[in-house]
């Protein structure tokens, strides 16, 4: 039987890859002074466990390695050696280093030789240097098996060792079916057998073992001069008698299977079949085809509300069947489209994962200690979203590491914890995703930033918000840390972060308290491709606000709409004073009604600022699929995409955050009444 | 011959337990597996077994717990175990020994061999 290994590859280097990120995350986590003996075992299993797959598939370089930080692991987990810094730096490398070895067998990337070998003389010396309770067990494989003859036979010499003449026989009859064997008697009285086989060694011993131990029995090269020099047991099972054998023992035929009954030669008449390939849990589907799921199911939606909205006439007693039905089909159809969506969505933990380690290594080469805290891994984004923000997270938290948190001194003399605490975090608000990265460090200087922004030109002015303030480090060119502050020096392409987010349809916000550190929050929509909606008329027109944006409507008394000269008005909602936004101006359309106590008020909020959007009417709520207005048509100010109604007509979905964005002014002002 | 014949193997490396499962499904026989010791012993309990194949290193219960347990239950008792393992210790193989374990199967092995020992001990 032949089988082709290569199809179990792809599950090992998954398999392998799951277990590295958690060898490191245990790693990153485990307390020097009180290592817990859970975690030791925990991270000993995950290079054993590396071990044997790639031993068992042939990745000799992974198995080596894998077997020295195996060995050391094990003398650390059981207390015969005590963890340090040093051990840790190391294992973190290991797993640098085999992450490298195992892209070089599956992408066939690159491997640096000499990395690899600096590691493992780097392991052996920890493992001698540090440990003289057992001396490091050989790798496995490493003895020599006796060499086939021209005609594929091995000679073999085997020396049995004290056993009854039946077992002998039995024995004989059984190895006398692999070859032609010949039988004498030893000095001691004991048997010895010599055998012409095509059977390897490990086959011979996994025989007798079913009679007698494996260890005490002698196998050597019948053809060799000096039969110890080749023998496939190594010198120390070489003892005749049943003795203890030190475990260093790990040749291959002391190794092999001990149980292992064999008396025909292989049979090489069973195929592999491909298609009995263990049943695997998961698929790998190109994200094309998830894509265009996506859109068939788009257009289902679409035509189910078609559906709807035809029968919606219909009389409800006589056409009940018919619409039951099509209830079911709304509900399905929903159930389908959640179900398609998930398909894409992946834990923030894919992205949030990378970053212990960065900090650790960041950290450490500026002198600074940090406490890094992850919250929130499990929530889920877009995966088209997820790649994306891994660059500007990237940025955000090497900031915040670079300039946001102090040095331990200037920590200690600020009366703070010497360690900084460096947190990100990730949580579902509305429609979006909140992803924060904050820092308990110094905070960002708003004189600083101001000066900076005067020495560039950009139009600021002393009684600027801080909130609009901290929006300036993002401007172009506002950069390098010398030149904003000593403390926390922001602007190294934080341009290109900000772009980045907005293009992906996200707001980054800003929060700043001097001395105590600084909060920098994404908002991203949770996908691109869908988003539930609320219907609102003006005039003849149905726009379509996306729902995350939206608090409340309600219909204000008179009284409560303020004129402010030359502002427009302002409403009074819940004690709070709400920039109006009149919808028909905007977009130039004839209303029902220019009053806001005949209209109706939508409550809305972006980026921490609130409006009030005036139109006519509700008409109704529904999840839309977004079509692209840039790429159909063109860029339109104050809309973010289209969609297609039930009737088949369609619907401009409006920018919220643009349109609050053009209504700030008015509101900064208009809160002082 | 191998109609009919149950075969449970623990392993928490799903790679291997893949393989192993392959193979020996390759050979005929119904194959159940099982993610770790405590799963191991569930599905054992529950289930009838012609042999046991159990990996060494796990998490929670490992495969000297689980043979152990095998062990105590009446219908395993002569049930053969195979321990599935990288250690070749001789330690190791005593306990394995004494824990009730029929043979080892020394990781890296040759499929075929895996085959055909599962062969000998229940055709």
């Amino acid at each position: 039987m032949t089988i082709d290994m290569s199809q179990f590859y792809q599950v090992f280097f998954d398999e392998a890859d799951e277990l590295l990120a958690e060898m490191e995350k245990l790693l990153l986590n485990i307390d020097l002074d009180a290592p817990d003996d859970e975690d030791l075992n925990a991270i000993f299993r995950a290079a054993h466990s590396i071990k044997g797959g790639a031993a068992t598939f042939g990745f000799t370089d992974i198995t080596e390695l894998t077997h020295v930080l195996e060995s050391l692991l094990d003398r650390i987990r059981k207390h015969e050696m005590t963890l340090t810094g040093e051990h840790v730096d190391a294992f973190l490398s290991a797993k640098d280093v085999l992450d490298m070895l195992m892209g070089g067998h599956r992408h066939g990337t690159a491997v640096d030789v000499a990395a690899v070998q600096t590691l493992s003389a780097r392991l052996h010396g920890l493992s001698e240097g540090k440990a003289a309770a057992a001396p490091a067990p050989a790798a496995p494989a490493a003895a020599a098996s006796p060499e086939a003859d021209a005609s594929g036979n091995f000679h073999l010499r085997i020396e049995l060792p004290a056993v009854s003449a039946k077992d002998v026989d039995a024995l004989a009859g059984e190895l006398g079916l692999m070859g032609t064997l010949s039988r004498d008697i030893l000095p001691d009285g004991r048997a010895a057998f010599t055998l012409v086989t095509s059977e390897t060694a490990e086959t011979i011993v996994a025989i007798c073992a079913f009679v007698l131990d494996p260890d005490a029995l002698r196998i050597t090269d019948a053809r060799a001069a000096a039969p110890a020099a080749s023998s496939p047991v190594p010198a120390s099972a070489s003892s005749l008698h049943d003795t203890a054998v030190p475990p260093a023992a790990g040749s291959q035929a002391a190794a092999a299977p001990a149980a292992r009954p064999a008396e025909e030669s292989k049979n090489h008449g069973r195929r592999a079949t491909d298609k009995e390939a263990g049943e695997s849990s998961s698929i790998r589907v190109s994200v094309e085809k998830v894509d265009q799921l996506i859109n068939l199911v788009g257009e289902l939606v679409i035509t189910q509300a078609m559906i709807e909205q035809r029968i919606a006439t219909l009389d409800p007693i006589q056409h009940e069947r018919l619409l039951n039905s099509a209830s079911q089909l709304s509900r399905n159809t929903r159930d389908l489209q959640e179900a398609v969506m998930s398909i894409r969505m992946m834990p923030m933990d894919y992205v949030f994962s990378r970053f212990p380690r960065m900090v650790r290594d960041l950290a450490g080469k500026l002198g600074k200690k940090i406490e890094f805290v992850t919250k929130g891994a499990a929530t889920e984004l877009d995966k088209g979203l997820i790649e994306r923000i891994v660059d500007p997270l990237t940025h955000l938290v090497r900031n915040s590491v670079d300039h946001g948190i102090e040095m331990p001194e200037k920590r200690r003399a600020a009366g703070k914890n010497e360690a900084g605490k460096l947190t990100l975090s990730a949580a579902h608000q509305g429609g979006n995703i909140v992803i924060e990265v904050s820092d308990d460090g110094g905070g960002l200087d708003r004189e600083r930033i101001l000066a900076k922004a005067k020495q560039n030109g950009l139009p600021v002015s002393d009684a600027m918000p801080d909130s609009e303030v901290w929006q300036l480090i993002f401007a172009p060119g506002f950069s390098t840390a010398e030149i904003v502050t000593d403390v926390s020096g922001r602007g190294v392409g934080m341009d290109v972060v900000k772009r980045n987010i907005t293009a992906m349809g996200g707001v980054v916000d800003i929060r700043s308290v001097p001395g105590s550190g600084t909060t920098i929050s994404i908002s991203l929509p949770l996908t691109l491709a869908i988003l539930d909606g609320m219907l609102v008329k003006v005039g003849d027109e149905i726009y379509i606000l996306p729902l995350g944006y939206v608090i409340e409507s309600l219909q204000p008394a008179p009284v409560d709409v303020k004129e402010i000269s030359g502002q427009g008005r302002v409403v009074k909602v819940r004690e709070e004073y709400l920039p109006l936004i009149p919808l028909y101006q905007i977009f130039a359309i004839d209303p029902k009604s220019k009053e806001p106590s005949e209209g109706i008020l939508v409550i809305l909020e972006s980026e921490g600022k609130k409006a009030a959007l005036l139109v006519d009417g509700l008409v109704g709520q529904q999840q839309v699929v977004v079509k692209n207005l840039e790429s159909n048509f063109r860029k339109v100010a104050g809309i973010s995409g289209a969609t297609i109604l039930g009737d088949g007509g369609v619907s401009l979905i409006l920018d919220v955050a643009a349109l609050l964005r053009s209504s700030r002014q008015l509101n900064a002002d208009s809160l002082c009444f | 011959m191998t109609e009919g014949k149950t075969i449970l193997t623990v392993d928490d490396s799903g790679s291997l337990r893949q393989m192993v499962s392959f193979v020996l499904k390759d050979a005929g026989y119904d194959v159940i597996e099982a993610t770790d010791g405590r799963d191991g012993l569930e599905k054992a309990r529950t289930q009838h077994i012609d042999l046991v194949l159990t990996d060494q290193n796990m998490p929670g219960l490992d495969g000297l717990g689980l043979i152990r347990a095998l062990r105590a239950i009446k219908k395993y008792k002569t049930v053969p175990i195979l321990i599935l393992t990288t250690e070749t210790g001789e330690d190791i193989k005593a306990q394995g020994r004494a824990a009730g374990a029929n043979g080892w199967i020394v990781k890296p092995f040759d499929p075929a061999q895996l085959a055909e020992v599962v062969r000998k001990l229940i055709a």
